[in-house]
């Protein structure tokens, strides 16, 4: 069994009378260990399906499979639960809580399933090494920069030890230098065994991951393993194994 | 999320926003001080009541006095004798439930002179030595008249401090105590002798402010005449120490050998009573002595409604009445305040929390529950207007000099720790009712939404 199942999910917008299918009827398995970049033009859903993986959001139609927890169904409180333990998040524009400092804002998945203080800080300074700022920690996120504040945000989706980390165009909003580091730290956390789905509408970017599935009007283009499709390292990206 | 991060949030957040929060809790430490400082002058009042009520004799004081003949008995007006000793002795015979009684005879009008002075005193009748007890007196100087003297009918008398001021002079305005015993006086121009002087009474508050004038006096010699305690500020229970010390009294059989001779028939004085205290044994007791004494008062006066009984309870009951209008306003226009407080609370929640829609998102993306959020920002506003309360209990300390202050009263407010409980246990239930409103707004927020807010 794959670690996340997604069958015939639709997700479907009412605007004014008009119907808006943002995801339509995706199938789609992604297993423990994988590397998987998800590419498509603007619009075209990456960002809705993102948030129905990532159990923010939930579809109109179709199931969902979690490491073995049936997620279409669930309750709130069980959601809340799902994305603090099993899910990471990594999001365009940080989102990290500007009055707390690195360490805080890193602390936080745990404070909600209730780790002692002591515990928290020391997982937290181990995600902080993990993404090379231990020194920075008691900074706030406004003294960092982007690249930096990326890195913070990964530091938190992985504190809590996910299932899988889901990253929504996590180089969207970095300069083409910080965002390759950016993509070495996923490689390298890949490579560690984490899974790891990642949206992009960069096809450089998307040529580095092992995987690669194409959407295009909520719908699955293409589903290529790139290094069956011999597509395997012709980014312009450096990645340094 | 346990309960101390809550509040260690909260805490920050309200630290983060200092004037605001201030601003914020500025409703609740007026609604909180107000509460106390106006329950404290309740108390205060209250206090003075029952120290006049007491020193009028206590609840278990009842006074019988003639009455109007009921309509139904008019026919029988000409077989009324009023009050009179037999009253007394009928009481003294078959009411075991009233422990003590004194008859009361008045004249009017009095005059008493000594020298060039005259004194028109409130409260002079005939009566027995036992009005001592009946009425709370103390004796400082000599003694009171016994049974001897009301056997004999002897012209002497025990004065309150009033007449002694108005006949021989105040400490106050002769520099020294005067001891009038031995002294003869003219009662409307008979001679009587001063056998005893009662104490000076006076509330806790005059005293307190006597003792302070006197200090002040020791203290600066110069500014002698700026503090004059007789001419302080009087006001509610203090006329009753002011006629209590206006009394004076004489044996009974003198009263009515002496002065009652002109009104009585077949030249007998007259022997009506203006009236009869009694005590009754325990407060318990009281509806039941009551009727054991209208029982034998109907058969000492035939059978003739032309008595009736006065109570305190009357009195005590006009008093709550009072204290309870003035805890009403003052509970009503502190109540206002706390509300008007709670609703700049939920208000400042409400903005606040549209501020941090993005927080929120942000929080519950990564695994904040709505409970979660519901107590974060629930605590908040627990908080902002804990801390108000804390500051209002301070501030009401302040409030109350304050008032006393501007305006001097008879009675001392008094904060009573049940008030400090009440204000404050109220301004931790107007934290909790004005922030659920934005608690609930905030935990009902969709975290994809609040993640999209700009
Ligand atoms: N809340 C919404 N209400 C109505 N339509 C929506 C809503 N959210 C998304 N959509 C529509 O769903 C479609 C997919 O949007 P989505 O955000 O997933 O695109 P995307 O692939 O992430 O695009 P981009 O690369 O620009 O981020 C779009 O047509 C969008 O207009
Ligand atoms: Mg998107």
């Amino acid at each position: 069994m794959a670690l996340v199942e997604l069958r015939n999910v639709s997700k479907i917008y009412h605007l004014g009378g008009e119907e808006i299918r943002a995801l339509d009827d995706v199938t789609l398995d992604i297993d423990a260990g994988e590397f998987i970049s998800i590419i498509g033009p603007s619009g075209s859903g990456k960002s809705t399906l993102m948030h129905i993986l990532g159990c923010l959001d939930s579809p109109s139609k179709g199931t969902i499979t979690l490491d073995g927890t049936m997620i279409h169904n669930a309750s709130a409180r069980q959601l809340a639960s799902i994305r603090n333990q099993k899910i990471g998040f990594v999001f365009q524009f940080f989102n990290l809580l500007p009055k707390l400092n690195v360490l805080q804002n890193v602390e936080l998945p745990m404070i909600y399933s209730g780790i002692s203080g002591k515990e928290r800080k020391e997982r937290a300074m181990a995600a902080l090494k993990l993404v090379d700022l231990e020194n920075r920690s008691k900074h706030r996120p406004m003294q960092l920069s982007g690249g930096q504040q990326q890195r913070v945000a990964i530091a938190r989706a992985l504190v809590n030890s996910p299932k899988i980390v889901f990253a929504d165009e996590p180089t969207g909003n970095l300069d083409s230098h910080t965002g390759e580091a950016i993509l070495n730290l996923f490689y390298k956390l890949s490579k560690e065994g984490r899974t790891i789905a990642l949206v992009t509408h960069d096809p450089e970017i998307a040529a580095v991951t092992p995987r690669r599935i194409e959407i295009r009007d909520g719908k699955i283009a293409k589903n290529v393993d790139n290094k069956l499709a011999g597509l395997g390292g012709t980014s312009k990206f450096v990645i340094k194994e | 999320m346990n309960l101390w991060n809550a509040i260690t949030i909260g805490f920050k957040e309200i630290y983060a926003n200092k004037f605001r929060s201030l601003l914020t809790m500025m409703g609740i430490i007026l609604g909180v001080s107000s509460l106390v400082a106006m329950s404290a002058l309740v108390k205060g009042m209250e206090n003075g009541m029952k120290e006049a009520l007491v020193a009028i004799g206590g609840l278990e004081k009842v006074r019988i006095e003639e009455e109007d003949i009921p309509a139904w008995q008019q026919h029988l007006a000409d077989q009324a004798v009023g009050c009179t000793m037999n009253d007394v002795y009928g009481l003294q015979q078959s009411a075991p439930l009233v422990k003590l009684i004194t008859p009361e005879m008045r004249m009017r009008p009095v005059l008493l002179s000594k020298g060039g002075r005259n004194f028109t005193p409130w409260n002079l009748m005939g009566t027995w030595p036992s009005a001592l007890e009946m009425n709370e007196h103390v004796v400082q100087y000599g003694r009171m008249f016994n049974d001897l003297d009301n056997e004999f009918s002897r012209n002497v008398c025990v004065i309150g401090s009033s007449t002694r001021d108005a006949l021989f002079g105040s400490p106050e305005k002769t520099g020294r105590e005067i001891n009038p015993v031995g002294e003869s006086i003219l009662i409307n121009h008979q001679p009587f002798k001063i056998i005893g002087m009662f104490q000076h009474y006076e509330s806790e508050q005059d005293r307190k402010m006597r003792a302070q004038a006197e200090l002040l006096n020791q203290q600066g010699g110069t500014n002698k005449s700026k503090v004059n305690p007789s001419s302080a500020n009087r006001r509610g229970s203090s006329y009753v120490f002011e006629l209590k010390n206006s009394t004076v009294y004489m044996p009974m059989n003198t009263m009515w050998i002496k002065f009652k001779a002109g009104g009585g028939t077949n030249g007998v004085p007259d022997p009506r009573l203006s009236g009869v205290s009694v005590k009754v044994r325990s407060i318990e007791l009281f509806e039941l002595a009551l009727q054991q004494a209208r029982n034998v008062l109907m058969s000492t006066h035939k059978g003739i409604e032309d008595f009736t009984f006065r109570t305190q309870e009357n009195w005590s009951e006009s008093i709550s009445a009072s204290i309870k209008n003035a805890r009403m306003s003052g509970g009503i226009i502190s109540a206002i305040s706390l509300l008007v407080g709670g609703i700049g609370i939920m208000n400042i929640m409400l903005a606040s929390i549209t501020e941090r829609v993005r927080e929120i998102g942000i929080r519950k993306a990564i695994g904040a529950t709505f409970f979660d959020v519901f107590v974060q920002i629930l605590v908040e506003s627990v908080v902002i207007a804990l801390i108000g309360g804390l500051a209002g209990l301070f501030t009401s300390n302040l409030l109350v000099k304050l008032l006393v202050v501007i305006s001097p009263t008879d009675n001392t407010p008094v904060i009573t720790f049940e008030s400090m409980l009440m204000a404050f246990g109220s301004s931790v239930a107007i934290g909790i009712i004005a922030g659920f409103i934005p608690a609930l707004k905030a935990a009902r927020l969709n975290p994809i939404q609040a993640l999209r807010y700009e």
